[in-house]
């Protein structure tokens, strides 16, 4: 290995210019992503920042109302109306996104896992407008019919994001149990426990770090979403006083009037994306915190 | 697993709860089977009667919404999008495996930017793609600033499997190359990136279902104009947008069907693809 490196450290140092160049051009092409991030950073914090300075840090994510012809900038309705429909996104898509991927990885026939795994990819790379859709005149009748109120609900837009973020969940924990010795299994089957106990009390424990993984990759997504939110929510800019009441979350708030906002309004809405993209920073973080401390 | 299912049947009795478990994994699983048929189900069933030759004349008029000018700019999309992110992104692939050296900062400083770039909701690259390309450069709301902003979008995907790929060839190949006297640069060309072609193709199959499924991203960058792009810098909507903005008049629900059933299908076709080209790699 250490032969290896000294050689092709030495190929490096040939005194060739094309070689000097085009290592400088690779250098060049992988700092793009970082100047990338910084880019993001720079334009949303610049005109971002001074807005919220400009309302008032508190009056912007603790303001309960959202009336930018009043110069009324509130956002928390918007911050509460994602942490809902996150939170319904992951009690619908939790439970089955993982109960999936355990049958996946230990109980599915070859026969069904190969159609069902199609189907998870399949999942995962239907465009979120199709879901939108797909919720508007499918979700949003039934809810309307079933529950009463106007179908677009905290309720409908968590069971449309239960359903997108279930490849992201499924996929990541499926490889996480696979990654289990087989020793972890056979061993709970050796101490007299079932296929069922041994998978679950023993093989899903020792996966739990990526389980939870996949689970914050879920909440990535469905904070992040847009479209099929706002095709399904009913975007009252309104803290929702139940399940069954319209609801718009920080991401649909800047799609929907990103297109006729000026001035100070116009600031608000990247001042929400500002607070979007922390929110986004934070759930990273505590990935690769989570992810080290499990390693 | 042994034994027949009579067995099986009177140890479950025994236990319900190992019965209680096992019920509940299939049923998850059939919850997520059915979902998903039934979406494409009903998406296909409703849409195909409404696949009228309409849909497919080249010019988009607000009588007959014709969905073939957004199909075009999604392929222009797609083309000048991956021009910029796979160079860029095979590149600094190749700089992360192939030069820098192991335990090198700048490549754990990449790997966060590239998890954080991946995490980033679309929307947020719109807002950024606006303030950027559009205002800040001056391009102006056109097919050039929405490739921009797709291509940083896709650049992490397209980084990551390429940087796998290239993992996953084995070192005899460089020592090889160098051992007949080649330089790094004819090593990494000729060789190295030769025998990583379909891990890299999965990845920018991958990058392609994500700049056809985009919409968020590309409304305040490359704007709704139905017409087909007759340059760069003219603004121009890809289907996703198309699909979106014809289902918000409420006047197009046909139209918008049949815009999904097209986009199902794109999106099937491209997910047959990236099967197809994992079991060569698989091979």
């Amino acid at each position: 290995m250490k032969n290896i490196k000294q050689r092709m450290s030495g190929c490096a140092k040939h005194p060739y210019v094309q070689e000097k160049v085009m290592k400088l051009l690779f250098f060049l092409t992988a700092l793009v992503s970082i100047a990338a991030v910084i880019l993001i950073c720079i334009f949303l914090f610049a005109s971002g920042i001074p807005a919220i300075k400009e309302i008032g840090l508190f009056k912007f994510l603790l303001g309960t109302s959202w009336k930018p012809a009043n110069n009324l900038y509130g956002i928390l309705p918007m911050i509460v109306g994602s942490l809902y429909v996150t939170a319904g996104a992951l009690i619908i898509g939790v439970p089955i996104g993982i109960l999936t991927a355990v049958f996946m990885a230990r109980f599915a026939p070859r026969s069904i896992y190969a159609p069902l795994k199609a189907a998870v990819n399949l999942m995962a790379g239907i465009p979120s407008v199709v879901y939108g859709f797909f919720g508007l005149v499918v979700l949003v009748p039934f809810i309307r019919e079933a529950f009463g109120g106007r179908g677009m609900s905290v309720l409908t837009a968590s069971v449309l994001l239960g359903l997108m973020i279930l490849p992201t969940i499924i996929s990541v924990s499926e490889a996480s149990i696979r990654a289990v010795p087989e020793s972890c299994y056979e061993g709970g089957l050796a101490l007299g426990a079932s296929h069922e106990r041994s998978v679950f009390f023993t093989v899903l424990p020792a996966a739990r770090s990526g389980i939870f993984a996949g689970v914050v990759l879920g909440i990535g997504r469905a904070v992040g979403e847009t479209m099929a939110v706002m095709m399904v929510a009913g975007n009252q800019p309104a803290i929702p006083d139940s399940i069954l009441s319209g609801v718009r979350t920080l991401t649909t708030n800047i799609v929907l009037e990103m297109g006729y906002s000026t001035d100070l309004h116009r600031e608000a809405l990247i001042g929400t994306a500002v607070v979007l993209f922390v929110f986004i920073l934070i759930i990273n973080l505590s990935l690769s915190l989570g992810g080290r401390r499990v390693k | 697993m042994v034994g027949t299912l009579k067995q099986q049947w009177r140890a479950y009795r025994r236990d319900p709860k190992s019965f209680f478990l096992f019920l509940s994994v299939w049923l998850a699983a059939l919850i997520t089977m059915l979902a998903l048929i039934f979406i494409i189900a009903y998406i296909l069933i409703k849409g195909i009667p409404n696949l009228t030759p309409g849909l497919f004349d080249s010019k988009y008029t607000t009588e007959n919404v014709s969905l073939l000018p957004a199909l075009i700019n999604t392929l222009f999309m797609m083309l000048l999008s991956l021009l910029f992110a796979v160079p860029v992104g095979i590149g600094a692939a190749i700089y992360l495996t192939e030069y820098a050296r192991r335990g090198n900062k700048l490549i754990s400083i990449i790997g966060i930017t590239a998890e954080t770039l991946s995490g980033i909701p679309s929307i947020v690259y719109g807002l950024f793609g606006s303030l950027f390309f559009v205002k800040y450069l001056g391009l102006g709301l056109s097919l050039l600033s929405g490739a921009l902003t797709l291509s940083i979008m896709i650049l992490p995907l397209i980084m990551r499997t390429t940087e796998e790929a290239l993992r996953s060839v084995p070192d005899s190949y460089r020592e090889g190359s160098f051992g007949l006297g080649a330089g790094k640069l004819r090593t990494v060309f000729s060789i190295v990136l030769p025998s990583a072609v379909p891990g890299i193709l999965s990845g920018v199959i991958l990058g392609i279902g994500r700049i056809v499924g985009e919409s968020a991203a590309l409304i305040y960058t490359a704007g709704t104009v139905a017409e087909i792009a007759t340059s760069i810098f003219s603004s121009a909507r890809t289907l996703s947008v198309h699909m979106y903005s014809i289902s918000g008049e409420g006047l197009y629900i046909k139209q918008t069907y049949g815009a999904a059933v097209v986009l199902l299908v794109v999106v099937i076709l491209i997910n047959a693809l990236s099967g197809f080209v994992a079991k060569k790699i698989g091979r």
